[in-house]
């Protein structure tokens, strides 16, 4: 579904990816774990086409179609959806009035027909309920006065509205509480487990491999992918560190 | 009274109005002033769409009876100088609102100048101004505030942001207080800014295009100017005429 080959790519000046090459097939379920500073937000950025990122070399191949070559919001017509680390305030905006826009621009890019205000009410109600989140929440400004845990939970309400096939999530474990993680965790699962659907999930622990059972394990350090295993892979690293298994 | 001449620039009320459009005003048009008098109790509100493809200056003179309200709103959107007078004058315990969002580009000045005279206690006001401009045109927002001496206990408040989507647009906001009492409550603040850059990146990885991301969020900007007015449909046609005024702005 997702084919990254020889990525580099920089900000401003400062090259961050320097030949990452990664595939993920439709199924899986990918968890890319690694130090501080190794551009796993780069990659996000990237896949996303965030401005500010520019790619140097290599290709990035989405659904057979050239991903790098599509603006952000056809990325998110085409169904890829980001998952942001830090999930953005709109004042002024209600989740509602958003998820409907962006939903409907989904669907106009894709030829498909509009919601109703009713149909995307019943929707969002549904997917609202899957994270245990409260509709009154949903009519409230985007983002605008969430904790951190509960702007990571709106993302993944996002996620379940606009039902992407693949899914870049940028460490949406973070700034969650035990409970919140397992709630977030079955959620992702919910929306994403499927044969025709993907997820890159960027974590730096273990515990949200707990409950989103990875199918493989890379390990991005240095701007490349060094190493590609199973799930014993992370607990590995939980148990010995960047340092040990990469050596 | 007759104006006998055109205003100057050195004029403070004057001072960013685009002099080229005041003289194709003319100088009968200086002499329209609307009068508007709300006997004590009552309540009046005025709903504006204002702006052409010629100067226009719509000047009011706005006079409140003891627990009278006032409120006005108004979008500025004129494809040339465009210019909005409100001259208040506030009797005990009244109130005057005021919302009003300059927006546009093409080089255009738009501007709101209100004089409010809390000329006796316990009266109150309330102004927001929002300016959404592009393509080297200015917003201005000039707001006066007077109160007499024996004001006491007024509450008087001015909100202006700008939003400034190129380089070479511009937004001026001039509050002016003049406070004799000393029990009072008056609050200005002026703020101009660019777009957020950061939430149209968020909104278009979530699907929508670039010119739809910039008009929702244009919208939360100046939703804040029309707040206040309470008939869904007038907010809803004055939000419309301002949006309508973004198409083909600056992305």
């Amino acid at each position: 579904m997702l084919t990254i080959t020889d990525l580099h790519a920089s900000v401003g000046d400062k090259p961050i990816l320097k030949g990452l090459s990664l595939h993920v097939p439709a199924g899986e379920i990918h968890a890319i774990m690694g130090p501080n500073g190794a551009g796993k937000s780069t990659l996000t950025n990237v896949l996303g086409g965030k401005p500010g990122y520019e790619v140097t070399a290599g290709s990035v191949t989405f659904r057979g179609e050239d991903l790098l070559a599509l603006e952000p919001h056809e990325r998110a017509a085409k169904g890829l959806f980001l998952g942001f680390q830090y999930p953005v305030e709109i004042p002024g905006v209600s989740n509602v009035q958003f998820l409907r826009e962006a939903l409907n621009a989904q669907r106009k890019a894709r030829g498909d027909e509009s919601l109703s205000g009713g149909e995307f009410l019943k929707l969002a109600k549904d997917k609202a309920g899957l994270l245990k989140m409260d509709m009154e929440m949903l009519k409230r400004q985007v983002n605008v006065g969430f904790s951190g845990g509960e702007k990571k939970r709106a993302e993944m309400v996002q996620m379940g509205i606009l039902d992407p096939a693949f899914a870049v999530l940028d460490e949406t474990d973070s700034g969650l509480d035990i409970d919140a993680l397992r709630i977030v965790g079955a959620g992702i699962n919910a929306i994403m487990r499927a044969p025709d659907k993907a997820v890159l999930l960027i974590t730096h622990y273990q515990r949200l491999l707990d409950v989103v059972k990875p199918d493989k394990v890379s390990i991005l350090a240095g701007g490349r992918i060094v190493e590609t295993g199973g799930p014993e892979l992370a607990l590995r690293l939980e148990a010995e560190g960047y340092d040990a298994v990469m050596a | 009274m007759t104006v006998a001449t055109l205003p100057t620039r050195r004029e403070e009320a004057w001072r960013y109005a685009d002099m080229d459009g005041v003289a194709r005003l003319g100088v009968a048009a200086l002499d329209q002033w609307q009068a508007i008098d709300v006997p004590a109790g009552e309540s009046v509100t005025r709903c504006l769409v204002v702006g052409s493809d010629a100067p226009e200056l719509h000047r009011f003179r706005v006079t409140l009876g003891e627990g009278a309200t006032a409120a006005f709103f108004v979008t500025n959107a004129g494809g040339d100088y465009t210019r909005v007078e409100v001259e208040v004058r506030l009797a005990k315990g009244a109130h005057f609102e005021f919302g009003g969002v300059t927006i546009g580009g093409a080089g255009v000045t738009r501007e709101f100048v209100t004089q409010v005279i809390h000329a006796e206690p316990e009266a109150t006001s309330n102004q927001t101004v929002r300016a959404v401009h592009w393509a080297g045109a200015t917003g201005n927002f000039l707001g006066e505030i007077k109160v007499a001496r024996h004001a006491q206990k007024t509450d008087a408040a001015q909100d202006f942001k700008g939003l400034l989507l190129e380089a070479g647009a511009s937004a001026n906001a001039v509050p002016q207080l003049e406070i004799f009492a000393d029990d009072v409550k008056c609050a200005h603040g002026a703020t101009v800014g660019a777009l957020d850059e950061g939430a149209r990146f968020y909104m278009m990885a979530r699907g929508l295009d670039p010119a739809s991301a910039q008009r929702l969020l244009v919208q939360a900007f100046i939703g804040d100017a029309f707040v206040a007015l309470e008939d869904e449909g007038e907010r809803e046609t004055l939000l419309d005429a301002a949006l309508a005024a973004l198409e083909g702005a600056k992305l």
